[in-house]
């Protein structure tokens, strides 16, 4: 049996009293593909930001391959193998898209502590800047400033970036949004090529792509675990049914 | 506020070719020197000072305007500086090198300390907190009048003598400055335009975003404080041997308000928009002096109006209006 | 005992004009999150007004009103047509009451001259008031007093009436104060009128007991700042308990160790932004 990718165990989180997350507890195998299902505001992205680190849970433990990162900064988690999406824009708007991946590439490297090396000259940084984005199919883009190009090629730097930064666990925040059905296509095909080793977990709403994408399934309501299984199993499910439906 | 794009890299864009920029160099570089040899003492000065503040607002610019941080206590660390250079020359009877170093050292502890007292906030709580840090710094000049002599300041040191040579003539401080400077100005375009400095920008521009790809935002942001300290305090070392003098006035807050109008007119973000703002501000306070007593209140309208009307500066406001001529001129 | 409680009165006397100082800065920066680098220069101004009006035969309660009121247009001229024209750009707002800062503190001096100058203390608040063998200045007792009169009725205002429920809720969450309609531009232009009043109020009624001296306005605006970072933003009681805590701290300060009594004033704050482990300025975005 691999091991066990990421750990969540009895993770809470509260706004000013109103609970996002409660009590979720949850294991990804390593190189599975899991698929966070849940209507609106059933707390997947706050269990995302939770992981990553960009808020701190006020309980329960997150492990990452065996090791606590629950009180751990987020840039030590992406050092540890973490990356992430977003499902809102926050990159980097005045910058080139290759100025963009380059700052995901510096941000695991020894060099994002040194004042006295020109990014200019470190052609080793664009060339891969450069190879990140062709994997995407924005290669021709490189050059161009973030905010001369169209929501969908940020998307899809988006993924350019987590990817560049070659994750040993990928959060992936509805990659699909927003997307033109050929970009979907195209994604797709992406989401299909990321190595076999790299653990995903994904939040989609587009069912056809993430369905066939996922292994296995958690679907969330109202912060809690309702359910998980195969598609088959969680299609099957009457609760589930009930959450898309009745709620 | 405007980004710099990293390929403007240290040479201007270029827009008569490789001969053209070596041509502006060479102009520039034979222009900085001529002060050296005028014999109006005036006029050199003049340019002393420019320069000196050039260099002080160069490292808050690397707070402010690549770091996105407002600093209204930077006039703490010329002053710590400045005073801790007097002190030591006079009382502590140190050899001009070693007070200087002192003054140095000392001053970058002290931005070490304030560094993690000002980043428990970042905004309007950085704004506040360092201008707090900067009035206890006033204070303790001011009214600490057995050790630093309170309103009457420190005098009786002299300038300095690196390698034997006399800097007491304008013309010869003004060269010693202007080797800092060169220094200084190669220092900070080569720290913006690092690894580090894209960083720097980075977190300024989305800091959340820059935590979740493995940066570490704290850490960037004292260290870039530290750095910026540390420059100022080479400026108030520059400054205590320019005027062979220091008062309180040095750590007022219209010293830190006057260093950051600096910046904000000459464009922070850019390498040459504090210097810009240095020059413009100097001049302003010493012509107009000649002409207006009220030169504080100039200062005041000129804030008001580069706030209300030309937010992002002078070079950035005088690189786009060239741009548009070049394309101008391109299509025509 | 009797140093420990001459001290005690100059003290709450320093508080009560700190609570004018900062009761209006609180209020400005909690409702329109806009440091008010003026705030001092309102003071110092107001009590600039105030002698030039007890000069031309005034009144002192008189004074105080002009003082305020004078401050108050002044207030409402540079919301209105300055800080409303960068309305959401919350650094050039700070920035341009910098500079504001900078006119009116040298126009002060262009006017008035650079003499430290007391005010004279009106006839009926003048003398002491006796307890047992003690002789307190009755001046300082009514600064005091007026103190807690101006915290009862800014109480009565804000927690009674509606423009008062207004406010808070522009304190408490100014997307929803919006979403309801409320008109946020007249909102933001009386309080900053209010905050200006009760600076310009504080200085005249400051003036005999601090004088009034160009550097007045950069003496008084940490003072704020720091009561502001103790009691919090749009917090009422807490300027309230902010301004008396620093009177006492920096008058037995002053007294004990002259030497240090800026640094000692400024420990308290220092402290709180060591310990607090979230910074103190969580500011939604504007």
């Amino acid at each position: 049996m691999s091991a066990m990718a990421l750990e969540l165990q009895g993770v809470c989180k509260s706004f000013g009293g109103v609970p996002a997350v409660r009590e979720v507890t949850l294991s990804v195998r390593e190189g599975e593909r899991r698929l966070l299902l849940g209507p609106n505001g059933a707390g997947k992205t706050t269990l995302f930001n939770l992981v990553m680190g960009d808020l701190v849970s006020d309980s329960g433990t997150i492990r990452l391959f065996g090791q606590d990162v629950s009180r751990l900064r987020a840039d030590r988690r992406v050092h540890l193998g973490l990356s992430r999406t977003y499902q809102v824009i926050t990159l980097f708007p005045k910058d080139t898209l290759a100025h963009n991946i380059v700052l995901a590439l510096l941000g695991l490297s020894r060099s994002r502590f040194d004042p006295f090396s020109l990014l200019a000259k470190r052609g080793d940084l664009w060339e891969r800047a450069r190879a990140a984005l062709d994997r995407v199919g924005l290669a021709k883009l490189a050059d161009r400033p973030l905010s001369q190009t169209s929501y969908g090629e940020q998307r899809r730097l988006e993924l350019a970036m987590a990817l560049a930064q070659e994750p040993r666990v990928l959060l992936l925040d509805e990659p699909l949004a927003g997307l033109s059905r050929e970009e979907r296509r195209d994604v797709q095909d992406l989401l299909a090529s990321i190595p076999r080793e790299v653990t995903v977990v994904m939040i989609e709403h587009d069912l056809d792509v993430a369905l066939s994408f996922a292994e296995k399934i958690t679907v969330l309501h109202y912060g809690q675990v309702i359910v998980e299984g195969t598609r088959a199993e969680i299609v099957a499910d009457p609760r589930v049914q009930e959450v898309y439906l009745g709620a | 506020m405007k980004r710099n794009s990293v390929y403007s890299g240290l040479r201007p864009p270029s827009v008569a070719g490789k001969a053209g920029s070596s041509i502006v160099r060479a102009a520039i570089a034979v222009l900085l020197l001529v002060p050296a040899f005028l014999p109006f003492d005036y006029y050199v000065n003049i340019a002393t000072q420019i320069l000196i503040a050039a260099i002080f607002a160069s490292s808050l610019n690397l707070l402010v305007g690549y770091g996105g941080l407002i600093s209204l206590g930077h006039a703490g660390f010329l002053g710590t500086s400045a005073y801790v250079l007097a002190w030591l020359a006079t009382r502590g009877e140190l050899s001009h090198l070693w007070a200087s170093l002192g003054a140095l050292g000392v001053t970058t502890v002290v931005a070490g300390l304030f560094g993690v007292l000002s980043l428990r906030a970042t905004g309007l709580g950085f704004v506040m907190i360092t201008l707090a840090l900067g009035q206890i710094l006033w204070g303790v000049a001011y009214r600490w009048v057995s050790l630093t002599g309170g309103d009457n300041g420190l005098s009786g040191f002299s300038r300095p003598h690196p390698l034997g040579i006399d800097l007491s003539s304008p013309g010869s401080f003004y060269l010693f400055t202007l080797v800092v400077f060169v220094l200084a100005f190669l220092f900070v375009s080569v720290f913006v335009h690092s690894t580090f400095g894209a960083g720097l920008q980075g977190v300024r521009d989305q800091p959340r975003r820059m935590q979740a790809l493995g940066w570490d935002v704290w850490g960037i942001r004292f260290v870039t404080f530290v750095v910026a300290g540390f420059w100022g305090a080479v400026a108030g070392v520059l400054y205590a041997d320019y005027n062979q003098f220091v008062s309180p006035h040095v750590l007022a807050l219209t010293n830190s308000a006057e260093v950051l109008l600096m910046v904000i007119a000459g464009g922070a973000g850019t390498v040459l928009g504090p210097i810009v703002g240095a020059a413009v501000v100097v001049l302003l306070k010493n012509v107009v002096s000649a002409y207006i007593t009220r030169w504080v209140m100039l200062l005041g309208f000129v804030f008001v109006l580069i706030v209300l009307y030309m937010p992002e500066g002078l070079v950035p406001g005088v690189e786009r209006l060239r741009r548009r001529t070049v394309r101008r001129g391109a299509e025509a | 005992m009797r140093f420990f409680l001459i001290q005690s009165l100059n003290g709450l006397a320093l508080g009560g004009l700190l609570f004018l100082l900062s009761s209006g800065f609180s209020l400005i920066f909690g409702l329109m999150r806009v440091a008010n680098l003026a705030h001092g220069a309102f003071f110092m101004l107001g009590a600039y007004v105030g002698l030039s009006a007890l000069r031309a035969g005034l009144g002192f309660f008189a004074a105080v009103v002009i003082g305020g009121l004078a401050i108050a247009i002044l207030g409402a001229l540079l919301e209105r047509f300055l800080l409303r024209k960068l309305a959401g750009r919350l650094l050039s707002q700070v920035l341009i009451t910098l500079g504001i800062a900078f006119i009116i503190g040298d126009a002060s001096l262009l006017v008035w001259s650079g003499d430290p100058m007391p005010l004279p203390i009106p006839d009926a608040l003048a003398g002491v008031v006796r307890f047992g063998s003690i002789f307190f200045p009755r001046y300082r007792l009514a600064v005091v007093g007026f103190s807690v009169v101006v915290l009862a009725i800014l109480w009565v205002a804000l927690e009674r009436t509606r423009v008062g429920a207004m406010i808070r809720a522009g304190v408490d969450d100014m997307e929803m104060a919006r979403g309801l309609g409320i008109a946020v531009p007249r909102l933001f232009t009386l309080v900053f009128c209010l905050g200006a009043a009760l600076a310009g109020m504080g200085g005249v009624l400051g003036g005999p007991i601090l004088s009034v001296y160009p550097g007045l306005d950069m003496d008084m605006l940490p003072l704020a700042l720091i009561v502001l970072i103790l009691g919090g933003p749009g917090n009422l009681l807490g300027a309230f308990a902010g301004s008396y805590f620093i009177g006492f701290l920096y008058t037995f300060g002053q007294a004990l160790f002259p030497d240090l009594a800026y640094v000692i004033l400024f420990l308290p704050m220092v402290a709180a932004l060591a310990l607090r482990p979230q910074g103190l300025f969580k500011l939604r975005a504007a």
